[in-house]
């Protein structure tokens, strides 16, 4: 299977980990990451004005170019997948926002939602199944008690996303089977780290940094994964006493499968 | 030629205010067959059918057409005046200007001229009426109860007592329901036991009452007065008339030391052998063997139970029994359960064992409930200290994972938890967060008053967002004081859910069996929301307790009460009265193709060979017939019927096109 494949900018700079792990466990499990030519950046969080078309056009071109290659759009920053889901949402249900995009954009044929927008954790649960993981793994790790970061873009509106249960996901906690470690639940899994505030107000995502780490480290996780870049920055700058190791999902996706050094 | 009155009513201002009823009366005057017009402020009154009356024997008439509210409303009301006037009571036609009309529209002239609209087909219908006979159809002097809860068992007494036989059907090894799993009673706080356990031992003493518990209806065919019903008596696995309730086989069974079987009754609390009671004071007071997860049924080997029981009631050949009794009503009273939690992972019930649901608090509270009696955490055994209640959780929920409605009990029985709990132990430190405090109800607003007033159980408004478990083991309640516009987070001990009730899992099952109607919530629908509270649109099916709709013990116990008058009413007449508005074959066209039979809902069209004469034609065939008793007239085979041969008494295709006709005239 072919996936269009929208990196987004963090990937190309800050979390190349999270970009280069996820190409070689995909090569390890069979499908094949095309990255999109010329994608441009989604803008980072969803614009939620309604009045104007801009911001979002960026994701209608990524959007429109795997439909026009068939193909169905895989996206791993939780804020890529936020955002390129909510527009493709408008693009199939609020006319308003739809018929000026596409007015604006001027395509042949114009662009009404019809890609399916996924999450690389999605194709391995929903595609390629957690079982199916689990057979391939050659480094299981087992014996590790994880705790599963979601934060809030990947989870949050649900009803849109449709990627997990908001207040109760367990996407995250089976994968963390699948590799064959242990996951620790914690209440502060789905809760926000504090996101961009942490450019200009530092001490709220301390807060919530703390809150985080000591919730999970007292339920006894030794490391957290998440699949946000910018959760990872906030939780890397956190003072916390409780402080434990953070990886991207994909890293420990990669190891488990034995692809971590990779060739690719 | 008919000679048609018209009669249109003002409704007070109901109709009047909108149509022009005057202009109604002065526009129909002249249609075919019409000799008569009149209008009045209330036709339903007396006064307004003595005119009826009246105009009947002045004017000669044949057929009536009552503009007014509709039928469902009056129908009956008018046809009866008519009968009083000596006119045949289906020569009555009800053109509903109110509810179709007056209601719905606001322009004076567009309602005017759509009364008239409907007037008109009325009338042309009329004119194709034909006066029809009520048939007859016996009685069978026996009630059929659904569930044995507290609405069951006080509509099974209730009729027991004026002399009828009655059966409950419970699915459940004991009857009891809901009620028997509570601690206390608001708001007078009796103990449940102490008023349920007699009514349960005297349903099962009763010589009219004959108890089938752990029994399932399986299918009910017939009508009113005349239900043909099948039960499932599940296998117990035990001689009900051999065992005697010892508790032996309880005591021994292995299964019962390994503590794996959650006992349904206890709400997972505590667990159960595999051959039990529910409780204590189970009635009947005889075990069941859970097949699933016996030894002996899963691998052959163990047979401790029967070994060991004295009365060598213990039967492992024991089938399911399959009964068909006849009832002439069924109540359906299969009561409630809370929904299910899953979806609120907010608060941290399938995470914490000390996040609790109110029914779970009942069982922790109850005497002979898994702990004695003795409130404490399920996690660590210790007595909370500091416990928060929160509301309506799934009750007046916008979004699809829970209930519109309010459940009505959950602000009383929270008041009631709470003053027990601060009676016991006075140093508990109880918080109640609420969206409103809703206690209509006999003493119920000084009961929650007390509450706050003289235990100082502290109500905050506002909901509650997160549960957060700590690692030390308490968890942290974050939420919002309204009424103080601040963030709350909260160090407790226990947190205690009100879940929203929703009827029980069963009843679209049993609906479906019964055609009774339910809502987009699965309760069941009344005959009339205020005249008819406890009657299903369908005939011969009443409704008592929860499964109509939220409710609490004392408003349960009085519509059960109200359900065995019904009962009773219907069960003390020995003919009904049968609609004669059925399906009638015309064998000329009847070609005996079945598509009517397999669309009818009630088994009554069956076939037969018939001498089929007429122009050109005379044969023996095979052609339909339509069992008068068992039609209800809904009209099913008439448009399936391919050759037109059907035809529905009262509604005919030529009285039905006739009408659609004059309304596009």
């Amino acid at each position: 299977m072919k996936y269009s494949y929208y990196p987004g900018c963090t990937l190309k700079n800050k979390a190349q980990d999270l970009d280069v792990y996820a190409r070689r466990a995909a090569v390890a499990l069979g499908f094949e990451l095309e990255e999109i030519p010329e994608w441009q950046c989604c803008g980072g969080v969803y614009p939620m004005g309604s009045d104007e078309i801009a911001t979002k056009l960026s994701s209608v071109r990524a959007l429109n170019y795997a439909k026009e290659q068939g193909q169905d759009l895989i996206t791993l920053c939780s804020a890529c997948h936020h955002v390129l889901k909510r527009v493709n949402d408008d693009m199939k249900n609020v006319a308003d926002i739809s018929d000026r995009a596409n007015n604006y954009m001027g395509l042949d044929e114009p662009y009404k939602g019809e890609t399916t927008v996924v999450h690389f954790l999605e194709v391995l649960r929903d595609r390629i199944g957690f079982d199916e993981i689990a057979k391939k793994v050659v480094n299981p790790l087992t014996g590790k008690k994880i705790g599963a970061y979601y934060g809030c873009l990947v989870l949050r509106p649900g009803k849109i996303l449709e990627f997990d249960d908001p207040e109760d996901p367990k996407i995250m906690e089976d994968f963390i089977r699948a590799l064959g470690a242990e996951p620790v639940i914690y209440p502060y899994r789905n809760e926000c780290c504090g996101a961009y505030s942490s450019l200009k107000e530092g001490g709220v995502s301390q807060e919530r940094t703390k809150l985080i780490f000591d919730s999970s480290e007292g339920f006894g996780a030794d490391m957290l994964i998440t699949a946000c870049p910018l959760c990872m920055y906030n939780l890397n700058k956190s003072e916390a006493d409780s402080k434990i190791p953070v990886y991207y999902f994909t890293e420990l996706l990669a190891e488990a499968l034995g692809v971590k050094e990779g060739n690719s | 030629m008919q000679r048609i009155g018209v009669f249109v009513c003002h409704c007070g201002t109901n109709i009047a205010a909108t149509v022009d009823v005057k202009k109604v009366v002065e526009l129909v005057r002249f249609e075919p067959g019409v000799v008569f017009a009149d209008d009045y402020m209330y036709m339903c009154s007396e006064a307004g059918q003595e005119k009826i009356i009246a105009a009947i024997k002045e004017h000669d008439l044949t057929g009536l057409v009552i503009c007014s509210c509709s039928p469902r409303m009056h129908e009956k009301t008018f046809r009866a005046c008519a009968e009083k006037a000596g006119l045949n009571p289906y020569m009555v036609e009800v053109a509903n200007i109110r509810e179709q009309c007056s209601w719905i529209h606001k322009d004076r002239e567009e309602a005017t001229e759509k009364a008239v609209i409907l007037a008109r087909a009325a009338i042309a219908k009329v004119n194709l009426n034909t006066p029809l006979q009520e048939g007859e159809s016996p009685v069978t002097k026996r009630a059929l109860i659904i569930g044995g809860g507290i609405a069951g068992i006080q509509t099974a007494l209730d009729i027991a007592d004026a002399g009828y036989e009655v059966d409950i059907v419970e699915r459940e090894p004991s009857i009891g329901g809901r009620m028997s799993q509570f601690d206390k009673t608001f708001p007078t706080l009796d103990c449940a036991s102490c008023i349920l356990t007699p009514k349960m031992v005297e349903v099962n003493q009763h010589p009219n009452i004959t108890l089938y518990t752990y029994s399932e209806v399986e299918g009910v065919s017939g009508y009113v007065g005349n239900f043909d019903v099948k039960i499932r008596k599940k296998a117990r696995s035990v001689d009900m008339s051999a065992c005697t309730g010892c508790g032996e086989c309880q005591a021994k069974c292995p299964l019962g030391k390994m503590g794996k079987i959650p006992s349904e009754f206890d709400r997972g609390l505590r667990t159960r052998p595999a051959i039990y009671m529910p409780f204590a004071q189970a009635v009947p007071a005889v075990p069941v063997i859970d097949r699933e997860n016996c030894t002996y049924f899963k691998t052959g080997k163990c047979g401790v139970c029967a070994k060991i029981c004295p009365s060598k009631a213990v039967n492992y050949e024991q089938e399911d029994e399959i009964v068909t009794v006849k009832y002439g009503a069924i109540v359906v009273a299969t009561g409630f359960d809370i929904i299910n939690l899953d979806k609120f992972g907010e608060y941290a019930y399938n995470e914490s064992p000390d996040v609790i649901t109110s029914i779970e608090l009942e069982r922790l509270m109850n005497a002979s409930g898994p702990t004695g009696g003795h409130l404490e955490r399920m996690s660590d055994h210790k007595q909370p200290k500091d416990i928060v209640f929160i509301q309506c959780v799934g009750s007046r929920c916008d979004d699809e994972k829970g209930k519109p409605y309010c459940s009505k009990v959950c602000c009383m029985y929270t008041a009631k938890h709470a003053m027990l709990i601060k009676d016991h132990w006075p140093d508990t430190n109880i918080t109640v967060f609420y969206i409103d405090v809703r206690t209509p109800g006999k003493n119920f607003d000084e009961f929650y008053r007390r509450a706050v007033e003289q235990y100082h159980v502290n109500y905050v408004k506002g909901q509650v967002g997160k549960v957060i478990p700590q690692p030390d083991g308490s968890l942290l309640v974050q939420g919002v004081d309204l009424l103080d516009n601040k963030q709350i987070m909260k160090k407790t001990d226990m947190v205690v859910l009100a879940a929203a009730v929703e009827p029980n899992k069963g009843v679209r099952k049993i609906a479906t069996m019964l055609t009774a109607s339910i809502d987009n919530n699965d309760f069941l629908t009344e005959a009339h929301a205020k005249l008819r509270p406890v009657e299903s649109p369908t005939a011969g099916i009443f409704l008592s307790g929860m499964a109509q709709g939220p409710k609490d013990i004392p408003e349960t116990v009085s519509q059960a009460g109200a359900a065995a008058v019904k009962v009773v009413g219907l069960l003390a007449k020995d003919k009904l009265k049968t609609n004669p508005c059925t399906a009638k074959c015309d064998p000329m066209f009847c070609n005996g193709c079945s598509t009517c039979a397999n669309v009818c809902p009630y088994g009554a069209i069956t076939y037969e060979d018939q001498q089929v004469r007429g122009p050109g034609v005379n044969e023996t065939r095979r052609v339909a017939v339509v069992n008068n008793a068992l039609c209800q007239g809904c009209g099913a085979c008439t448009s399936a019927c391919p050759s037109g041969a059907m035809d529905l008494q009262g509604f005919s295709n030529r009285q039905i096109t006739t009408e659609v006709d004059s309304i596009c005239r």
